[in-house]
């Protein structure tokens, strides 16, 4: 088969890390050739992040190219905007509603575009926008954001449930696997 | 199999390799191999203060013996270089690895200087692997290899090698007891008499190496279609796989020195070579100095990383489209909400002085709005840059400027320019930003954490009775958030005709444990002065309603509370 080509990216900070680090898991559970590429260091800190998951037969580069990616999971939706021309026709955007003012924003050097799902809407037909941040809020942890976006992602894939499960449950911090799992699945079952 | 990091796989190969000792000073993208070997209980680890000791201490373990192997990153084996370039004569007894991670692209540096030339010039053989198995394996080798030869050995890795995960498949340790060891003054003591005969045994070993590599497995020829030959090593040969699967390829796992009759023989056999290099044209200048044809920098920039898109770009002449839709306002890393060095800065900006600045989380400080920094060069710099400033303009100048260092880069390499400015008769007021910790690689203890890499206790480093024992006199320490005291001090000591330290001592926000509840801001009492953006917190913003914290990400610090002159935040009782 073709390489699956999953784009996530988000703010520093927001935990899409975590989430590259379980579909890989999952990949690999399912008996594919897989390849994650991590950000870490300074962009860390609140900057613009983006980590790379493929799996297929065979994968040679961690990164996925431009145009060429299945899927494009984004934690903020500026940053859907930035990364969009990874996409490959007919690709699909799923992104969270929060918007997260970067620093020239905030000091007034530039504006935060305001016309976001039409800009994504330009790319490709499929862009499903969900309020993570608020659902993850209601779970009452608002770091498991991250978890419900996988959960929305999963419900798009046909992968079992039960294989997500796994990898989700082996992948994050132990004491919270019972909070991610709750929130993946409100994810799985949110309205995008 | 495992997903592993590339990272984790050099850790998971000096496991099977049997090492005993494992040193290296935190710096991205190398941190984490360091990290992983620290919890194989068999083998001794230790964050050293910088690199050059932590080599030191790795040459140590490999002269007594036991195999050793030291992590940093690209402008860490600047400071390591001087041992390195010996260590190449003495040789080893128990194998040493020296394993340097490149950051094609600077991810998180600030120079993109290709390691490639150490190798070349300290005549040390270098392999380089291309995925996470190869990374694993390549120890394995690079420790044979190293023993069988009498060398240390470099293993370059770069920032997509070390932070990417491919399927790793495990191999038990090997029984690797520690060898007997004799004093050797001959081999160990390189006075000039012992070093020039050591001299021509380094001479005689690269050469044994290079007709050797020509019979290496990790470097191998992929006959396909002959139009195309590719000579590339590492992530480099992923990209170009990508690029062109069909083509012929001579895949390098040893980059220094180069199979000369191998390279020869594959040339022979394509009808046109390229070789693909991410940084410098090193493997390209070699080839062409052997009189083959081949084409390289001529298509590619010396400058960041290459793509699959291109090379097949540059190879095909067919152009891909690669530019995003739309410009977007950039989203440069920032200081964390509630971070204590942007109090620091907040105090600098008010008081409009100068400032060295020096690498870690504070380098941030820089950008607007704070623009508290004027200089970042290397670990430590500021110190000693700051006295440079001072004798071109002037005690006066002096008296408006400081210079700021990081607890952990100030143990690393500044106290030897505080050192210099005391014997020197400087005036220079340095501000040590002390977060007890190691931020900006991801938290790594140091002497001042009164921890261990393994997580042991261990005695803390005092930087006050430290500064003082090297002559200091004016010593304060401050919580940076009490930014009346920091700004009274500030101006008495920079009034001073003496050096003087300031210690900002506050934990890093993401390991201060005390929860605070956030902020909000009562909008009848705050008049849109904008004074609480000043400090660039990325919770504050300025909406057409108004100005408005953000609780996802406010972490309850207080800062603003603190500078707002109208007493307009309130905690948001959750």
């Amino acid at each position: 088969m073709q390489s699956i080509n999953i784009l996530i990216v988000g703010v520093g900070g927001q935990g899409t890390l975590l989430t590259s680090r379980v579909l890989g898991n999952l990949a690999s559970d399912l008996g594919y050739d897989v390849k994650v590429s991590e950000v870490h260091g300074m962009a860390q800190r609140g900057g613009s992040v983006v980590t790379h998951v493929r799996f297929g037969n065979k994968v040679y580069s961690p990164l996925i190219e431009v145009g060429k990616a299945d899927i494009l999971l984004s934690f903020e939706k500026m940053e859907a905007l930035r990364w969009v021309h990874y996409l490959k026709e007919r690709g699909m955007v799923i992104t969270n509603d929060q918007s997260i003012n970067p620093m020239p924003v905030i000091t007034g050097a530039a504006e935060y575009p305001d016309d976001i799902l039409d800009g994504l809407k330009k790319s490709t037909a499929e862009v499903i926008n969900i309020n993570a941040l608020d659902i993850a809020k209601e779970i009452g942890n608002i770091r498991v954001t991250n978890s419900v976006l996988l959960g929305v992602l999963a419900k798009y894939t046909d992968i079992d449930y039960k294989n997500w499960e796994k990898a989700l449950s082996h992948t994050v911090p132990p004491r919270t696997v019972e909070i991610n799992l709750k929130a993946f699945d409100k994810g799985y079952n949110a309205r995008g | 199999m495992e997903l592993m990091l590339g990272n984790k796989a050099v850790a998971r190969g000096a496991y099977e390799s049997g090492v005993k000792v494992a040193t290296a000073y935190p710096g991205t993208p190398s941190t984490e191999i360091t990290e992983y070997i620290a919890n194989y209980d068999e083998i001794y680890t230790e964050w050293s203060p910088n690199e050059k000791i932590a080599l030191e201490v790795a040459i140590g373990a490999s002269i007594a013996g036991g195999r050793a192997i030291v992590s940093m990153k690209h402008v860490g084996l600047n400071v390591a270089a001087d041992p390195l370039f010996t260590v190449s004569y003495t040789g080893v007894n128990g194998g040493l690895v020296v394993v340097v991670a490149d950051d094609p692209g600077m991810h998180s540096s600030q120079n993109e200087q290709d390691s490639r030339y150490y190798a070349r010039a300290a005549h040390i053989p270098m392999l380089e692997p291309a995925d996470s198995q190869e990374a694993k394996d390549f120890v394995r080798l690079a420790f044979e290899i190293s023993e069988k030869y009498d060398t240390p050995v470099l293993l370059r890795l770069t920032t997509r090698i070390s932070h990417s995960q491919s399927l790793v498949s495990l191999d038990e340790p090997l029984p690797i007891s520690i060898k007997e060891y004799t004093k050797n003054p001959q081999k160990n003591v390189m006075m000039p008499g012992m070093a020039r005969k050591r001299h021509v045994f380094v001479e005689k070993r690269m050469k044994g190496l290079a007709n050797d590599s020509c019979e290496f497995e990790i470097n191998r020829i992929e006959m396909g279609n002959r139009k195309i030959g590719i000579i590339t090593s590492g992530i480099v040969y992923q990209y170009a796989k990508e690029a062109f699967p069909e083509a012929s390829f001579l895949k390098l796992g040893m980059v220094h020195p180069l199979p000369k009759d191998l390279i020869l023989d594959f040339a022979s056999r394509v009808e046109t070579l390229y070789v693909l290099e991410e940084l410098e044209p090193i493997i390209e200048e070699q080839v062409k100095s052997w009189g083959i044809p081949a084409i390289g920098k001529e298509l590619f920039s010396v400058q960041g990383e290459y793509t699959a898109n291109m090379i097949e770009q540059a190879i095909s002449g067919i152009a891909v489209n690669t530019q995003p839709a739309e410009e977007l306002p950039n989203r440069p890393p920032v200081l964390c909400p509630g971070c204590p060095h942007r109090a620091v800065f907040h105090t600098l900006n008010r008081l409009k002085l100068t400032a060295t600045g020096d690498i870690g989380c504070y380098t941030l400080g820089t950008l607007s709005p704070l623009e508290g920094l004027d200089t970042c060069v290397c670990m430590g710099a500021s110190i000693g840059m700051a006295h440079g400033f001072e004798k071109v303009r002037g005690k006066d100048f002096a008296k408006k400027m400081v210079g700021v260092i990081g607890d952990s880069t100030f143990i690393h390499s500044g106290i030897g320019g505080l050192i210099d400015i005391v014997y020197n008769k400087g005036i220079s007021t340095i501000l040590i930003l002390d977060n007890s910790i190691t931020a900006m690689t991801g938290h790594q203890d140091n002497p001042s954490t009164g921890r261990t890499i393994k997580g042991e206790e261990a005695p803390i480093l005092d930087l006050v009775t430290l500064v003082k024992a090297v002559g200091i006199n004016n010593i304060h320490v401050l919580d940076p958030f009490d930014l009346e005291a920091s700004r009274k001090i500030l101006r008495d000591e920079l009034e001073k005709e003496e050096p003087s330290v300031i210690i900002f001592r506050r934990p890093c926000a993401l390991l201060d444990k005390s929860e605070s509840l956030p902020l909000r801001i009562v909008s009848e009492k705050c008049k849109n002065c904008g004074l609480c953006m000043s400090i660039g917190c990325p919770a504050i913003q300025k909406l057409d309603e108004g100005m408005v914290i953000d609780d996802a990400l406010c972490n309850g610090c207080g800062l603003c509370e603190r500078v707002c002159r109208f007493n307009a935040m309130e905690r948001v009782d959750l």
